[in-house]
């Protein structure tokens, strides 16, 4: 779990005054929090660990780190449950 | 060299391992402090890559391995109320305290669950407002700016119910400490890359000055740790002792700094003990006073518990590079991933742990063996 995992920022918004995005890792689309890199736009690749975005890197490096974390039997956090706001609708899969 | 082929780039792996064959001329130690460069390094086979007399020795960098027995017990004691919905990452599920796990405790009727971000434990505060929402803070530098966010949303949003049991370490004050220890071998470090993408690394400067020992921050592919590997032996070879960065396509000196101003408004420096290691001065985080009504410890009365790991466990020697996973007599026998014993064993990232998924247990079953000598020689 000291590994940050890279993905694509596919969607930006604001959720409860903090900047948020969908990111895509693999197969798996997954929410991060941008507040520690704002700057990023959608398209770019970040390094997100546990939720957070914590730098952003290239297509290239992001393909090789994923690839290898893959192998490494590393990617395991991404299927942790996702947790639904009371009340909101539910996520098209 | 059979694992070569097996490299994205073997022709460049093998330059490189050339190249260090090339200028060592003497033998060196090097730590690396990352877990995830442990288990990338065991994985790849690159410590037996290596030319002989350059010994990679693994460093205190899993989190789930060094959070202390006593913690989890403190863990433990709070998931088991009644009245508490207790959350922490998977990978602290199965890690056995002294008694059970939180798998177990989960199986009896305890509210546990494994979140993805630290930021998920305000949804299930807020779906459950006669819960106590209790989130296990554990973690390098790395996580720390994703648990320091909840804590200062919490505060924010007056969710009272959401409080964090902290037990986050730091890397610099725990290579001080092995460089300080008189047993100390290790000569240079591998620096762990994404604890130094949030950091930067200016605060490893001091710390090469004082001991005179070439850190270099390095990534944790296979290619990486052998250019790490070559640029600390370029520096132990011609007596340098500096801050190097082999991983400047991910991060620089400043590291991130939105992330950081975070963290110290919500955590402070404080003493922390580490599994296997003891107390190390100043080397880890504890909760500002501003933010002690989501401090978990002061909520909960959880009394200071008393452990005792097994004697046989080597674990403290191996975090701080004395010993290998081989040394110990209990490796891959009664400590094995569904039983560990000790810090070493209790995570992949764990040098104990990544040595036996890949089979060096096996290894030393054969080299134990006695051989066997034949009329053709030793078979």
């Amino acid at each position: 779990m000291c590994l940050a995992i890279p993905g694509k920022v596919t969607e930006l918004y604001d959720k409860q005054g903090m900047r948020m995005a969908k990111v895509q890792f693999g197969g798996i689309t997954r929410e991060a929090c941008l507040e520690y890199v704002p700057e990023t736009t959608v398209g770019q690749y970040v390094l997100v660990h546990v939720g957070f975005a914590i730098s952003t890197v290239d297509e290239e490096e992001a393909k090789r780190t994923y690839e290898l974390l893959e192998q490494m039997d590393q990617l395991t956090e991404l299927n942790a449950p996702v947790v639904e706001e009371i009340g909101a609708p539910k996520e098209k899969p | 060299m059979k694992y070569l082929d097996e490299y994205r780039d073997g022709k460049l792996a093998a330059k490189i391992v050339d190249e260090i064959r090339r200028i060592q001329t003497k033998p060196w130690v090097i730590m690396e402090v990352c877990g995830g460069q442990t288990h990338s390094i065991v994985k790849h086979g690159i410590d037996q890559l290596l030319p002989e007399g350059i010994e990679l020795v693994h460093g205190p960098g899993c989190p789930v391995c060094v959070t202390p027995l006593e913690m989890i017990d403190k863990a433990h004691a709070i998931a088991r109320r009644p009245d508490v919905i207790f959350c922490s990452f998977g990978d602290m599920l199965r890690v056995p305290g002294s008694e059970g796990d939180l798998f177990t405790i989960k199986s009896l009727g305890g509210d546990v669950r494994v979140v993805y971000s630290p930021l998920d434990c305000l949804k299930i505060a807020r779906a459950n407002p006669d819960k106590k929402v209790v989130f296990f803070a554990i973690g390098f530098e790395t996580t720390a700016p994703a648990n320091a966010m909840l804590v200062h949303c919490a505060k924010e949003q007056g969710a009272k119910n959401v409080s964090i049991l902290v037990s986050h370490v730091l890397v610099p004050p725990a290579i001080a400490s092995i460089l300080q220890s008189p047993l100390n071998r290790v000569q240079g470090f591998l620096g762990p890359g994404h604890v130094c993408a949030v950091m930067g690394y200016r605060e490893y400067e001091p710390i090469s000055a004082r001991f005179k020992v070439p850190i270099v921050i390095t990534g944790f592919e296979p290619l990486d740790l052998l250019q790490g590997t070559l640029m600390t032996i370029r520096q132990l070879e011609s007596g340098r002792a500096e801050v190097e960065n082999e991983y400047s396509r991910v991060l620089d000196r400043d590291g991130n700094k939105p992330a950081q101003k975070l963290v110290f408004s919500v955590f402070e420096i404080g003493d922390r003990k580490w599994r296997g290691v003891g107390s190390i001065p100043k080397s880890g985080y504890k909760l500002r006073w501003e933010y002690r009504e989501h401090d978990a410890e002061k909520l909960f009365d959880v009394k200071e518990i008393d452990t005792k790991e097994p004697d046989i466990c080597i674990s403290g020697l191996i975090l701080k590079g004395i010993k290998k996973p081989h040394d110990c007599p209990a490796f891959g026998k009664e400590c094995n991933p569904q039983h560990p014993l000790g810090a070493t064993m209790v995570s992949a990232e764990g040098a104990c742990a990544a040595y036996y998924a890949y089979g060096r247990h096996l290894e030393r079953e054969k080299r134990d063996q006695p051989t066997a000598i034949t009329a053709g020689g030793v078979a």
